[in-house]
């Protein structure tokens, strides 16, 4: 199943990566990202760039950006392009096609955070040299890539899963939008309507939430675990090749 | 390999209300080229997804080269090549990362893949223009990568709707030879759909007439025609009248008699002999130029067919 994964994967990014729009726009938008994210961001904030944790949330930034483009096209993409029924009379799996269409996503938004923070790293030790080697402390390099993993399998199934039940790639995309924007502006809407008496247990607890900024991070890692595991075995349940043959 | 490539047995599948196929039952010999002919919207597209396993039948069973095609579609996919409705070609890809992909995705070796491409491509005139994304070709030249395709990894059976679709004459001709070949040589069975009747005739062992979901017939082109058929004598001359006309029809042998210009088209009930024919109308005065004897088409067979069927 790797394997085919594998193949899926190389197809993705050789394909809808780096021959749309005749390669130009991928590129184009790959090196606005590492420019802003690997070189700007930390010249604007120099050393403290390898040890505030506000880095970890411009790196969480990446997947958004790099994972839509790639997704929406999945499966609407196909089908838009009259390729999803040679794909699905193929001998791929069911279980390999979906994985090889989440993770090419996944993988492409891991690999350009990956290379944002070296190159983070890269541009502090040059403008701002102390004569030693200046780097991000393990937890925060393993955790921030470990949770920009974990958002980009989460944006990436939805996308995919949004992709599954769109007839076009604008249409997914559209759909896409309103989902990432329903995800990020639910907590606050709730946050919102709670009672005033919650409010204020919010506020009396949170000095103690800051002392327990590991149990945050580890509540924060945990949530988005679930959440990604939902989401995958939505996205499975979802994925059956009559009902994507007659859509 | 059991000497049935298919075997359905009472298949059905049904939308809602439409039965897009609808109790077909037939069978189709290993090494052999099967042609399934119906009208557009009859259910053959339908068919080979059941076949290949990407629909469930909702009644009845089927079995591609001894597997089910409910419980082992992966085996049958596996095992076979299919070129549906639409080419189904990466287009921002070339010819040769296209035939790659499916390639790797059969797990071809890498070395015998880049064979396996040349040799392909070379059969097909395209081997030139391989590194060009397919985008940039004429229809023709995808429908033939599409066709080549579905033999990249040496499939027992073959399902192509439509192969010579969008082809030229020499083109359409040419494929036509390799499917035979195909089938002769290397024992493959082909299962194709088309609309060209003439083409059916040309190559297939068997044909299958499929209208409104319902298997009308299955036999060799020779037998289907047979069935059908009504033995016709075209005359050709001058002086043919309306009295001649009505007592042609009047004969017990004579199905019908049309005259059109100076053409005499006279339909019998059974084979005959053209000599009793020519000598009553030389007797009655009529100046005959030619004289042509012969069968109906598959295409007269299969428009007697649909026309029964409604």
């Amino acid at each position: 199943m790797i394997q085919d994964m594998a193949i899926l994967i190389s197809k993705e990014w050789k394909e809808v990566v780096f021959r749309r729009g005749g390669g130009r726009q991928s590129w184009v938008s790959m090196l606005i990202l590492l420019a802003l994210l690997g070189v700007y961001l930390p010249y604007m904030s120099g050393s403290e760039w390898l040890q505030d944790p506000i880095a970890l949330f411009a790196w969480a930034w990446v997947p958004l950006f790099m994972t839509i483009g790639l997704v929406v096209d999945a499966f609407a993409g196909e089908r838009e392009r009259h390729t999803l029924e040679t794909l699905l009379a193929t001998r791929l799996s069911d279980t390999s096609i979906l994985l090889g269409k989440i993770f090419s996503s996944v993988l492409y938004a891991w690999s350009i955070s990956v290379i944002c923070a070296l190159m983070g790293a890269v541009t502090v030790n040059i403008l701002f040299s102390t004569g030693s080697f200046q780097f991000y402390s393990p937890g925060m390099f393993f955790g921030g890539l470990f949770a920009v993993l974990l958002v980009a399998i989460l944006i990436s199934t939805i996308g995919v899963f949004v992709s599954l039940k769109s007839a076009t790639v604008r249409q997914a995309y559209q759909k896409l939008n309103l989902s990432i924007m329903a995800i990020w502006l639910i907590p606050f809407i709730l946050l919102q309507a709670f009672p005033d008496k919650v409010q204020n247990f919010f506020i009396k607890i949170s000095p103690m939430l800051d002392a327990n900024l590991t149990l945050i991070i580890a509540g924060f890692f945990g949530i988005l675990v679930a959440a990604d595991i939902i989401v995958l075995l939505l996205a499975k349940k979802r994925f059956q090749r009559a009902r994507l043959i007659l859509e | 390999m059991t000497a049935q490539a298919i075997t359905t047995n009472d298949l059905h599948c049904q939308f809602g209300e439409v039965h897009a196929v609808d109790g077909i039952t037939f069978e189709v010999q290993t090494g052999t080229l099967f042609g399934f002919l119906g009208p557009n919207g009859a259910g053959k597209t339908t068919t080979i997804r059941l076949l290949l396993g990407l629909l469930e039948p909702s009644g009845g069973s089927a079995q591609v080269l001894g597997y089910d095609t409910r419980t082992q579609s992966d085996e049958i996919r596996l095992n076979c090549g299919a070129l549906l409705e639409q080419t189904g070609l990466y287009e921002r890809l070339s010819a040769e990362e296209n035939l790659d992909l499916f390639g790797r995705i059969w797990h071809i070796p890498a070395q015998q893949r880049v064979q396996r491409v040349k040799e392909l491509l070379e059969k097909m005139g395209l081997y030139e223009r391989r590194k060009e994304t397919v985008n940039t070709w004429s229809r023709g030249m995808k429908q033939k990568l599409a066709v080549v395709r579905t033999l990249m990894h040496d499939p027992k059976l073959v399902f192509l709707d439509e192969p010579t679709d969008g082809l030229d004459p020499l083109a359409a001709a040419g494929l036509r030879e390799d499917l035979v070949d195909l089938a002769r040589q290397h024992g493959v069975t082909v299962f194709l759909t088309t609309h060209n009747l003439a083409e059916a005739e040309k190559i297939c062992d068997q044909v299958g007439v499929i209208n409104k979901g319902k298997l009308l017939t299955v036999g060799s082109p020779d037998e289907l025609r047979l069935q059908k058929s009504t033995y016709s004598i075209t005359v050709v001359g001058r002086g043919f009248t309306e009295a001649l006309l009505t007592e042609l029809r009047a004969m017990p042998d004579v199905e019908s008699a049309e005259l059109q210009d100076r053409h005499l088209a006279v339909h019998f009930k059974q084979e005959t002999d053209s000599g009793p024919l020519v000598q009553f109308l030389a007797g009655k005065g009529v100046m005959i130029d030619e004289v042509r004897k012969g069968k109906a088409s598959l295409e007269e067979a299969f428009l007697a067919l649909l026309e029964e069927q409604a």
